[in-house]
């Protein structure tokens, strides 16, 4: 009796696949019909937005998917606004290839500021139409009319028309116009509102369908064998040794990729576990001991001028005074709490695919190539997972199970175990910066020189594993992420020249986890400004907004120190001597504008260093931001909070762990996160500005963390942390070294 | 098919019979009884999502053979601790406090919760830290789920 399982209806469509299903919470009733597609979903259709439906009720589809970050729920409050519709009559429907526009891949903190920018662009261009409509209708002019409740109505009273009885089939055939008047924000029922998260009770009461819940009939289970060592190659497969577990259907090889085919899922753990199999010797991967020598050593392809004001090299010669330091950053990986999962359904030369993807439109492009299918053969169909903060393996469970699925011909459900998904899902790459910096004689910094030695590319689509192993089409370029935003800064020193050295290859597949090089960038940037302001001997506030002058980011800066009781005067605290094991406690801030053009983010954090042992421990972190409009305060908070502990985890316990083969930390013994007790208390203030754009929340706070803690830990002991992450081992060593 | 063995789960008695015995408990709650509170977060009883209650006791059921259940073992899912209707303590405290962001740990929070709360009255902050310390949430909802746990605790 599972709850959630699909019953599917396929028909071919005009040669495209349609799969119809009956689900009645996670699944849009336009599909459930079983004649859904042809929708539109061009970018500057409102019907691809958009539909009105005869019950009243607006179905909104959106490229963006929600991640568990909220913005299902920001998206229904934007749209609800702009159509004067209640929340409950509104509805979004996510990532389905078939069905939403591409609006992009869901990430770099863009589904408000750019989606639903677009949505309610969609809605206002409606809501205009409808009034024109309306006014045709009952022949009167468009400024005597309002709506309201899914209905225009004479602002004089009277009845007036529901939505659905203006339009034919709900259909628009309108151009969305960007600068339809958006409505005034005063006049906002639900945006900036602490709208309670829609997903939320089904999470509790154990009604919501995730990724990993999907069921088809008929559906086997699937899991993969990965190779023992990266790049090791599948030389003999022993299918007797599990001739004899009961279920097995198939074991499926092609080129080095393997997988077992069963029909249970425990069946399918059994039989990943037993099949032996022999593989080829790799050791592709540095010592993990000579990592950074590594980095240093790799080719570099380019060199990215990040920003370049007046004479940074000739103004560091003629400095009172110099300063220099080198900062590292350890591999990550994201870490999701539910391995991810996918379910491919193989029909005929089609594929339909439900995955947790952050980006089915892309997924689809790198499915269809991988099987030399046309696109319109291939669907790919958002259900939420785990939170995956970024491309996790979520992606690549769908080309494993696309493979097994078309093995065997029958719908088959992937299971990533929590070793695939700590070895083998995509990892935040290392990053190492060098900074110099020349102070005059009153220690303002003339000249601020640094190099970024971090991967090439930009954000893209990250290969598929199953494509790479089995030898189908697949990328071969990298793709870490947009990763050299904020690598210039946000101060106005009069010589500056930051560059990135684009590497030609870095130790492990990379993809982007929450905030991509904006952390690691920010993380070097702002400690090391806070060097300068100790070398200077000057309060670390104070330094900066002397070379700041915009007016928001000095807002958010001036606030912070309210809202922690900043205290001026310079950093360390004491001389950093304490005698014995005791307890020193510090404070740090540190400060972001969000890729130098949006969200304004401070944060202060108070730490505690146990000197005997070398453990820090965040006690208490403040982070006052400014995104511009809020939609939902609450859901911002809630991101903020998530980005505090889990930068917090990232900075002070998580290494990647390698030998020369394979990631070696395999699950969270060896790849342990914050715990509860070492959770920091957060306190926060947001600046809301409902007048201006809204910009991102998902992202940006996490970026000033790290900093943040490093500066906190040299005010409390002396001792300026610059790799991350600040292990107790780091600590000890760092102040035995004194 | 293997031998049947009787289960009562959420207050109703059933019966499977898995082709190995071995079964942890979590696939037999999530694949024959559609049961998808419980969640497999590692197989390895270090995150905590996949936790049940059995006679009380909150357990990780992706460590729990199917053979090794006492046939009189009473277990519950989060399904069967309360509903939107009725809902447990726990639950409507986590609705209050929004303590959810993916919520793919959040069954675990819950049921650890709920379990711990019963033989503990009035806990301090930290010793509601403490009884979630095994429990993992990387979305970093940590605040919030104290808080949810706090209020739970007031209004039992
Ligand atoms: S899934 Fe059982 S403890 Fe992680
Ligand atoms: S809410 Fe996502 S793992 Fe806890």
């Amino acid at each position: 009796m599972p709850a959630t399982q699909f019953s599917r209806r396929s028909l071919l469509q005009g040669g495209a696949i349609v799969v119809g299903f009956s689900l009645s919470r996670a699944l849009p009733v336009a599909a459930a019909s079983g004649t859904a597609p042809s929708k539109p979903v061009a970018l500057d259709q409102v019907d691809s937005y958009l539909s009105l439906e005869r019950d009243g009720s607006a179905i909104v589809y959106s490229g963006k998917v929600d991640l568990g970050t909220g913005v299902r729920t920001a998206l229904t409050q934007m749209a609800a606004d702009e159509l004067d519709l209640p929340l409950a009559r509104v509805r979004v429907i996510q990532g389905d290839t078939a069905l939403t526009p591409d609006q992009g891949p869901t990430y770099g903190s863009l589904s408000i500021q750019n989606g639903g920018t677009q949505i309610r662009a969609a809605a206002a261009t409606a809501r205009r139409q409808l009034l024109q409509l309306a006014s045709e209708r009952l022949g009167t002019p468009t400024d005597t009319l309002a709506t309201r409740d899914g209905r225009v109505i004479p602002a004089a009273g009277g009845e007036g028309i529901a939505y659905a009885d203006l339009l034919k089939d709900g259909h628009f055939s309108l151009k969305l116009d960007k600068d339809a008047p958006s409505k005034n924000p005063d006049a906002f029922s639900f945006v900036g509102k602490p709208v309670a998260r829609l997903d939320i009770p089904a999470k509790i009461y154990a009604s919501f369908t995730y990724m990993q819940d999907v069921t088809l009939p008929g559906m086997l289970h699937g899991r993969v064998i990965r190779p023992p060592a990266i790049e090791a190659r599948l030389t003999s497969v022993d299918e007797a040794s599990v001739a004899g577990i009961p279920g097995l259907v198939k074991v499926v090889r092609e080129g080095d990729f393997l997988g077992v085919v069963t029909t249970s899922e425990w069946a399918a753990i059994k039989a990943a576990e037993k099949l032996s199999a022999t593989w080829s010797k790799a050791e592709t991967l540095p010592e993990q001991s000579q990592l950074w020598e590594h980095v240093r050593a790799t080719p570099v392809v380019k060199e990215d001028i990040t920003s370049n004001v007046g004479d940074a090299d000739g103004a560091m010669a003629n400095a009172a005074r110099k300063l220099k330091a080198t900062y590292d950053f350890a591999i990550h990986t994201h870490g999701s709490i539910g391995p991810s999962c996918a379910v491919a359904q193989p029909e005929g030369d089609a594929l339909t695919v439900w995955t947790a993807s952050q980006m089915t439109h892309a997924l689809r492009t790198q499915l269809s190539a991988m099987f030399s299918l046309p696109p319109e053969k291939v669907r790919c169909i958002y259900v939420e997972g785990s939170g995956c903060y970024g491309r996790n393996g979520h992606e690549d469970a769908a080309g494993d199970a696309a493979i097994l699925a078309r093995a065997v011909g029958k719908p088959v459900r992937v299971q990533w175990s929590r070793a695939d998904e700590h070895g083998w899902d995509p990892k935040g790459p290392p990053t190492l910066i060098d900074l110099a910096a020349g102070l005059d004689d009153k220690g303002a910094v003339t000249a601020w020189s640094s190099q970024f030695h971090i991967p090439m590319g930009a954000a893209g689509s990250v290969p598929l594993v199953a494509a790479t192993l089995a030898g189908l089409p697949h990328e071969t370029a990298l793709a870490p992420g947009n990763i050299v935003h904020n690598s210039a800064i946000p101060y106005g020193f009069p010589n500056v020249k930051t560059v990135c050295r684009r590497l030609a290859t870095t130790p492990l597949r990379p993809s982007w986890i929450r905030t991509p090089g904006r952390m690691q960038n920010t993380f070097a940037n702002e400690a090391f400004v806070d060097e300068c302001a100790a070398a200077a001997g000057i309060d670390p506030l104070e330094y900066r907004l002397r070379s700041m002058n915009d007016p928001r980011g000095i807002e958010v800066l001036k606030r912070l120190a309210t809202l922690a009781k900043w205290e001026s005067r310079p950093s360390p605290k004491g001389d950093g001597r304490e005698a014995g094991g005791g307890v020193q406690t510090g404070r740090g801030l540190s400060y972001v504008k969000y890729e130098l053009y949006r969200t304004y983010v401070a944060a202060l954090a108070e730490v505690e260093v146990e000197r005997s042992s070398g453990m820090i421990r965040a006690k208490r972190v403040f982070v006052v931001q400014d995104c511009g409009q809020i939609i939902n305060p609450d859901g911002v908070r809630n991101q903020i909070e998530g980005n505090v502990i889990q930068t917090v985890s990232r900075v002070l316990k998580e290494e990647v762990m390698f030998d020369r083969s394979r990631v070696t930390s395999t699950d969270w013994a060896s790849y342990p996160i914050l715990t509860f007790p070492e959770v920091p208390e957060i306190v926060m203030e947001l600046i809301d500005r409902p007048r201006e754009k809204p910009w991102g929340a998902g992202e940006p706070s996490a970026a000033v963390i790290p900093a943040a803690i490093s500066n906190a830990v040299y005010d409390a002991i002396g001792l300026r942390l610059r790799s991350v992450p600040f292990t107790p081992e780091k600590v000890k060593t760092a102040l035995q070294r004194t | 098919m293997g031998e049947s063995r009787s289960l009562t789960i959420n207050g109703r008695s059933h019966s499977v019979s898995p082709e190995d015995p071995e079964t942890p408990l979590l696939y037999v709650l999530r694949n024959e009884f559609g049961l998808h509170g419980p969640r497999f977060g590692c197989g390895l009883g270090q995150c905590g999502a996949c936790t049940v209650h059995i006679d009380g006791q909150a357990v990780r059921s992706c460590v729990i053979p199917l053979s090794s259940l006492k046939p009189d073992a009473k277990i519950v899912t989060l399904e069967g601790l309360g509903t939107p209707e009725a809902p447990h303590p726990v639950q409507a405290a986590f609705v209050e406090e929004q303590a959810a962001q993916c919520g793919y740990c959040i069954n675990g929070m819950i049921m650890t919760s709920a379990a711990f709360l019963k033989d503990k009255q009035k806990p301090s902050e930290a010793e509601i830290r403490q009884a979630l310390a095994g429990n993992l949430c990387r979305c970093g909802t940590h605040a919030r789920i104290v808080r949810a746990v706090q209020r739970a605790a007031a209004s039992l």
